[in-house]
């Protein structure tokens, strides 16, 4: 089983070097090929998971339900994007010889950027999580400037910025938390989470305690959490449709991933109190501004980019409720979010790619020119919204249940009231331009079929987690709320 | 009974008091070109330090990133940075928004500020030079200020560059006895900063041979 890890990390690595030398059919190929082998991988982990509780490769990689889950939502959105890519390249309109270069490049970045996600989750050691979340920010950056238009250069400046003063903050966290270990662990040692987990109750409290803010702060720049958000819209509009869903749906909660482990080592030394408290603080300031901004938007990608900021809130929130329910809710909407938010934004690249503008006040008429994707993206708007059947239903009512549960009426009741508010928002704005009948509409028809094929994936995705989620899955996920749960 | 400074707690002190100087050296620095110069500065202290706790702590690995560190930082990025200036033949002065007194006043504050939050946490330990860690939680702070105050994209990255620095001396003190982390965050970070590099060019060629950040008002909302 230790294989299936360092092929994890092998695959898309080889698939990145073979895309950058290859033709365009294969570096098509193997892209495609390696985000389902790791689809595939990860899901083999499942039952070995559920069996022995982790997967271990030396001392390096260690893989348990929370990595799992993580793993899980960024190979299956890593597969979903190679397909859409084929698709949304092939038509660009540029010269042959530039042409090649340009999807050389891309895929190349996409399987790297791939590559450093998945190896965040997997790798068991704190220094090697900030390390792999560096170079995501490295690789995501050089893929939003690829288009190489005004817009995306200053997207990737403002990204590269933010994220490198918010990972320098994360690596002060990283220092003080290792400093913290030496108290129990000695002068010298590998900072491994279960490591510092199994110490946590001799770790100095103070230490801790400024490692855990300083974490949230810094990892909570990739993640987006308000106030450190400001970077997120512009990179998700600017960048090329298939990275605005690996950024949405994967990058901002493998970044929350690292938080996770943070509060695992926290509330072992501190107790759950205090980094419930600062998560649910940012949480609810991350969904209030979110909601706002829905109300208030009028470019596509945009508004999608606020919705992924509004998700995040949802997911520090039902963390900082604490209860089992919530835990589980909170692994779920990771899987549901990274479906519905992949297949809202590929749907978003087709009404782009027709209209030619992502304002949404000059684009009507949706349903009419785009007889497959329409439809599609309508339905992953509404699973964003929490509509049900869908996952995002589900599981945000399991957090709302989790709050309830904890006697926090107050914090449950306004959760409540902002997702509403931004559901109002994201639908409204959403189907207007697909329902509303237009003027002057662009000729019916999908541009590839490459395009569509992962928008159906991804809403059966959507059904199977909001109607029936598998019994394996659904131990997977409270297998990963108990160990996060696990205080003593 | 009080913790004694040793010697290695003294020179730590008094390159993390240099390592702010320099900082503050930045906000007076109205051309990009001398901001760089003290940059380098600031990176020798830095690689200084990191040969200092290879000495007293006996990580020899810690040597190696001494020198890896002193040729990258102190020498390599500031001279890639200031050749490029140089070509671009851009108007490198006026860079600031705010009057330099103001912002070294305000600047005074904010180090004080981070220094006096940390120092009242009261973390400590016999190998510790706490005030050093302190110091460079006021730098941190101060680099902050420095990318704020700044209107040009050139002397934002290297605003980034010497919060890093800052972040270093942090880690050299408190995670001594990680080198690997320490290798890889610098390897890492001259990554960043390669890749900034790349972007600031690609915008330059944009934005017809202009280094303001000013321009980069399109995306809002």
């Amino acid at each position: 089983m230790s294989m299936i890890l360092a092929a994890l990390l092998l695959i898309p690595f080889v698939a990145a070097i073979v895309s950058l030398i290859g033709s365009r059919r294969a570096a098509e190929t193997v892209t495609v090929a390696a985000g389902v082998a790791s689809l595939v991988l990860t899901v083999l982990l499942m039952p070995v998971v559920d069996r022995r509780g982790t997967v271990h490769a030396g001392v390096w990689l260690r893989v348990d339900a929370i990595s799992l889950v993580f793993l899980l939502a960024t190979s299956f959105l890593y597969a979903m994007a190679a397909l859409y890519a084929i698709g949304y390249l092939r038509d660009a309109s540029a010269p042959e010889e530039d042409t090649i270069r340009h999807v050389r490049r891309f895929y190349a970045g996409m399987n790297l950027f791939a590559w450093a996600m998945l190896s965040v989750p997997i790798v068991n050691d704190l220094a090697l999580v900030w390390i792999g979340i560096e170079i995501t920010t490295v690789v995501s950056a050089l893929l939003i400037a690829v288009e190489d238009t005004d817009g995306a250069a200053e997207a990737a400046w403002k990204y590269v910025v933010l994220a490198s003063a918010g990972l320098s903050i994360a690596l002060l966290a990283t220092v003080l938390m290792y400093f913290a270990g030496t108290t129990a662990l000695g002068g010298s040692y590998e900072p491994r989470v279960t490591l510092l987990v199994a110490v946590g109750g001799s770790l100095p409290p103070t230490v801790v305690k400024l490692s855990f803010v300083l974490a949230v702060l810094g990892f909570g720049t990739k993640v987006g959490l308000v106030p450190v958000h400001t970077w997120l819209p512009d990179a998700h509009s600017e960048a090329p449709t298939p990275v605005s869903a690996l950024l949405s749906g994967s990058l901002l909660t493998v970044s929350f991933y690292a938080i996770l482990r943070y509060v695992q080592i926290a509330q072992r030394s501190i107790g759950p109190t205090y980094p419930r408290t600062v998560l649910l603080i940012f949480g609810i300031a991350s969904l209030l501004l979110a909601a706002l901004y829905v109300l208030d938007q009028r470019n596509l990608k945009r508004l999608l980019a606020y919705s992924s900021i509004e998700h995040m809130g949802i997911l520090a929130i039902g963390t900082g409720f604490g209860a089992t329910i919530a835990l589980v809710g909170i692994f779920l909407h990771v899987l549901a979010h990274a479906a519905a938010k992949a297949t809202a934004f590929f749907g978003a690249g087709s009404v782009l790619h027709k209209f030619g503008t992502q304002d949404m006040r000059s684009i009507r008429g949706g349903l009419d020119v785009l007889p497959w994707s329409g439809p599609l993206f309508v339905l992953a708007v509404l699973a964003l919204g929490g509509m049900p059947p869908f996952g995002l239903f589900r599981s945000e009512f399991q957090i709302v249940t989790g709050g309830l549960a904890g006697d926090r009426f107050a914090l449950t009741a306004t959760l409540v009231v902002l997702v509403t508010l931004a559901f109002f928002g994201l639908t409204l704005f959403s189907t207007r331009i697909m329902v509303s009948p237009g003027r002057d509409l662009p000729p019916r028809g999908e541009a590839s079929g490459w395009m569509v094929a992962p928008m159906v994936l991804g809403v059966a995705v959507l059904l199977v987690l909001g109607v029936h989620p598998p019994a394996d899955l659904q131990r997977l996920l409270e297998l990963a709320a108990g160990e996060l749960r696990s205080v003593r | 009974m009080a913790h004694v400074p040793t010697v290695f707690d003294s020179v730590a002190n008094v390159i993390a008091v240099g390592v702010l100087l320099a900082e503050f050296g930045m906000f007076r620095a109205s051309m990009v070109d001398s901001q760089l110069r003290l940059y380098a500065v600031q990176s020798w202290l830095v690689a200084a330090l990191a040969a200092v706790v290879a000495a007293t702590r006996h990580v020899p690995s810690l040597y190696a990133l001494a020198i890896v560190s002193a040729v990258l930082k102190a020498i390599v990025v500031p001279w890639i940075m200031l050749r490029f200036l140089h070509r671009a033949d851009v108007d490198l002065a006026r860079i600031s928004k705010v009057r330099v007194s103001s912002i070294v006043l305000t600047g005074i504050a904010v180090a004080a500020i981070g220094f006096f939050a940390i120092g009242s946490l009261r973390i400590q330990s016999p190998v510790l030079p706490s005030a050093a860690l302190a110091i460079a939680a006021g730098e941190v702070l101060v680099a902050f200020l420095l990318i704020i105050a700044r209107t040009d994209i050139v002397s934002q990255a290297v605003g980034i560059f010497s919060l890093e620095n800052g972040v270093f001396v942090a880690s050299l003190v408190l995670a001594w006895g990680l080198p690997i982390l320490l290798a890889l965050a610098l390897v890492f970070d001259l990554l960043v900063a390669v890749l900034v590099f790349a972007i600031v060019i690609r915008s330059l060629h944009h934005q017809e041979d202009t280094l303001s950040a000013e321009v980069l008002d399109r995306l809002k909302g």
